[in-house]
């Protein structure tokens, strides 16, 4: 049988850099296929491609036996390709019939026809097994109802493929349900579905074959059944379970449990994103949390600096219990954060390297609210010399400044302040090779000097070669703890794909 | 055409590049030289007493409020609630010395009370334009709107609509009155001017002021008190906006609600911009809009004293603010 879908030999390059090289995507018809992979594995320019919001460098894409090449989004869509996005829009207070219609409205001698409309309406819902009133206001029927609506009008009657790029990110568990429902209605009726979702059982509920998606490169297409979570897991993270080696650790293992905590996060839960998350950083100490990409790490460290509010659980520092309702509540109990995004949350571009270094000490140079010059300029030397900053001065803005020399002022505008914990979120993202290894071996000097260090990293290696202790959350909870000789790649990916029982029998297996 | 380029003689290109760089990071300085020099050479008696003291009192008004404009602009912010607020504080500033609101027990506390109190109503509406924005998350464009529209109103309430005749010298010396010669506006612009200059470029507030501006979420994750820095400012934008309705009033010896300070908001904005202050914030430069008011001020002085007539020299001005904000875009590339 001809696929439906057939993308082979796809190559992609944004000013130089490779996205995609020789990526390819088979889906049969009637199909749901899942599309999975790290952050920057290549699945959303894969699939801008396909819809036309890209041009592609080279390769073929064969859509219902035919070569195609669509120049927009709305091309695709009229030859059957849907995309449903993580957010809907629809219009709560007008009737069902004028949500399904809006925008391809009937008209009849120049007005609308809404008898007709009406019918429309009626016979797309009745696809996907709904029975409702389609004259009534779409805020009478309950949100699953309304999700579906939105389903349906952004599938329509002409839909071949349907392509959701994380749809259940933003739904409760019985919306999410009822996603599956259509999923499994869409396939009944014979039209295919691409579905790409960070969460592994999400996968297995709906999926009948993956292509997993690393480095721009796609990994031979297997059927979902045939897949372990551990597989699934390896081939996204590029690391072959005979490659893993265990690197025990010796460090760090007399230090657990004897002196108090200086972090100690218990049963933590904020939105849909984090569940039930518990963890703890003692003094000298780096702790990893790991987890894939929307297990709710970033949210959870977010949460202890007081940048988000927690809907439960406590957050002890230092002594204290939940006292941290403000980053500066958190800055001044001693704690520093390098958030993920540099550019987005952390330096200021036009800024100087001095003013970007001292922007959390500023009230403590200052005397009377006037800045010392002086001794802000003394920090600011000594901290370019520790951390071996390169720059042509203090005064060069820091936008002028390489990814890892930013990212070594964004760890000075902390260290300045002598905290006692220093939360790191992917501190070596988008950073050569050689700085990279510089902040991490300075994370390791300081942790010796007596820092608490909790880091997240999605480069697994990282996180085991620099953590002696590692949490590992799932779909926003604590998976498991390992420590010890459990601190090694098998264990965390186990942990990754299984939760804390598996990932204890893979360490003594 | 790589080839054109590396067969430019080196000497040349570098000092194309200098022209350049010198000319947007220090347009408004040049332009308002030039501008002096043109004068000095076409327009008869340019170089007076009385010529300074013009030109600097039309454009007093412009730079006080424009002082606070740049102050929001720095956070990202804008204020078009200014106008309106002079018109409040010009409205309030007669009902109190003229005795209309409370009986007065000496002349002299009615015009100490007609200093303090327009300026802090003007400063406390401020503070609501930053409570707007920063507790109700509206857009300040929006939340400011709210006062342009409301605050005209509340002053022609607060007077009935009549317009409030005076002469009252101790009052009006912050129009009319002199220090060694130099009109007291020009003396209080000036002050204002180096205050916030310095307060910009060597407090801790300035500081986070630009840091704000510069990237919000950055400023807020190391430990910016956002929220009330952002209300400081809108507090002083309203300050001053107070301090220029007095100004106002004082200079006209009158009061006309509908009047003061209409159209403000505009010319103090092109005032910011012209100077060179970046307008999403983040870069910011007192001295510029005092330059960026004097560039537009002159301008439209020239061509007045030449016998170009008034709309003609809007024109002028529209064209000043095109040039200065596309000379800001090339700096940025």
């Amino acid at each position: 049988m001809v696929p439906l879908l057939s993308m082979q030999g796809i190559d992609k390059r944004f000013a130089g850099i490779p996205a995609l090289r020789t990526a390819e995507l088979v889906v049969e018809k009637g199909e749901v296929h899942a599309l999975i992979g790290q952050n920057g594995a290549g699945k959303s320019t894969m699939i801008k491609i396909l819809t036309g919001y890209y041009r592609k460098d080279a390769g073929e894409i064969l859509f219902d036996g035919r070569p195609v090449e669509f120049s927009s989004p709305q091309e695709a869509q009229r030859s059957g390709i849907s995309t449903i996005y993580q957010e809907i829009n629809l219009v709560p207070f007008r009737s069902v019939t004028e949500n399904i219609c809006l925008g391809r409205e009937k008209r009849r001698f120049g007005l609308l026809d809404w008898s007709a409309m009406h019918e429309e309406a009626r016979t797309l819902l009745a696809r996907f097994s709904i029975d409702i009133d389609v004259r009534r206001p779409l805020m009478a029927y309950p949100t699953a109802v309304q999700q579906m609506v939105a389903i349906a009008r952004a599938i329509g009657f002409d839909a071949k493929l349907v392509i959701m790029d994380e749809p259940t990110s933003s739904l409760d568990e019985r919306e999410v349900e009822v996603l599956f429902g259509v999923i499994r209605q869409l396939k009944a009726s014979g039209v295919s579905v691409i579905f790409v979702s960070h969460k592994l059982d999400e996968l297995y509920a709906v999926c009948d074959r993956v292509t997993i998606m690393r480095d721009g490169r796609t990994v031979p297409v297997a059927p979902m059944a045939q897949l372990s979570r551990l597989d699934l897991v390896t081939s996204m993270l590029g690391r072959e379970l005979t490659q893993v080696l265990h690197e025990g650790h010796d460090a760090g293992n007399a230090r657990d449990d004897v002196r108090e905590p200086v972090l100690k996060v218990s049963h933590l839960a904020i939105g849909r994103k984090v569940r039930d998350v518990s963890f703890d950083v003692h003094p000298s100490e780096i702790v990893g949390l790991a987890g894939l990409l929307g297990a709710g790490r970033t949210e959870s460290v977010r949460a202890v600096f007081g940048a988000d509010k927690p809907d439960a659980g406590t957050i002890g520092f230092a002594g204290t219990e939940n006292t941290i309702s403000a980053p500066l509540d958190a800055i001044r109990a001693g704690m520093g954060f390098c958030s993920e995004d540099r550019k987005l949350e952390g330096i200021i571009p036009d800024m100087s390297v001095r003013e970007n270094l001292t922007l959390a000490l500023m009230p403590q140079l200052a005397r009377r609210g006037i800045v010392d010059e002086a001794r802000s300029r003394e920090v600011v030397d000594r901290f370019i010399r520790r951390l071996g900053i390169r720059c042509t001065g203090p005064e060069q803005r820091i936008r002028e400044l390489s990814g890892g020399n930013q990212q070594k002022v964004l760890l000075a505008r902390w260290l300045c302040m002598s905290p006692k914990l220093l939360i790191l979120d992917e501190p070596t993202r988008g950073i050569d090779v050689g700085a990279k290894a510089e902040i991490l071996s300075l994370i390791r000097e300081l942790a010796g000097q007596g820092l608490a260090v909790l880091m997240i990293s999605s480069e697994l290696e990282e996180v085991v070669e620099a953590a002696s202790r590692i949490f590992v959350l799932r779909d926003g909870h604590t998976a498991a703890e390992l420590k010890g000789d459990a601190v090694n790649e098998q264990t965390v990916m186990a942990a990754m794909a299984h939760g804390h029982e598996e990932a204890q029998e893979a360490a003594h297996g | 055409m790589a080839e054109s380029a590396t067969t430019l003689p080196p000497a040349h290109r570098t000092s194309r590049l200098d022209i350049g760089s010198l000319l947007t990071r220090h347009g408004a300085w040049i332009a308002l030289a030039l501008l002096i020099l043109v004068n000095l050479a076409i327009t008869p008696n340019f170089a007076t007493w009385q010529t300074l003291n013009v030109n600097l009192t039309q454009v007093c008004a412009i730079v006080i409020v424009g002082v606070g404009m740049t102050l929001v602009i720095a956070t990202g912010g804008i204020d078009l609630s200014v106008g309106a607020l002079m018109a409040i504080a010009g409205s309030l500033a007669p009902l109190i010395f003229l005795g209309k609101l409370f009986p007065l027990p000496h002349p002299a506390v009615g015009i100490a009370l007609a200093f303090v109190v327009p300026v802090v109503v003007a400063a406390a509406f401020g503070w609501f334009n930053g409570w707007l924005v920063t507790r109700l998350r509206i857009q300040p464009i929006i939340a400011t709107l709210v006062l342009f529209i409301a605050g005209r109103g509340i002053a022609q309430v607060l007077t009935n609509g009549n317009l409030q005749v005076f002469n009252l010298p101790n009052f009006q010396f912050i129009g009319l009155g002199r220090v060694f010669g130099i009109p007291f506006q020009a003396v209080l612009m000036i002050v204002i001017v180096a205050a916030a200059a310095w307060m910009l470029r060597r407090t801790v507030f300035g500081r986070q002021i630009l840091a704000i501006g510069g990237n919000e979420k950055a400023a807020r994750l190391s430990g910016i008190p956002v929220t009330s820095v952002k209300q400081r400012v809108y507090l002083i934008s309203g300050l001053l906006s107070g301090i220029a309705g007095l100004i106002v009033i004082a200079r006209n010896s009158a009061a006309d609600a509908n009047l003061v300070g209409l159209g403000m908001e505009l010319d103090a904005i092109a005032a910011v911009a012209v100077g060179g202050t970046l307008l999403t914030g983040g870069r910011a430069t007192v001295i510029g809009t005092l330059v960026g008011a004097l560039i537009i001020q002159l301008v439209r002085y020239t061509l007045l004293a030449n016998g170009v007539p008034d709309a003609a020299a809007l024109v002028a001005k529209a064209g000043i603010i095109v040039l200065a904000v596309w000379l800001q875009r090339q700096s940025h590339r």
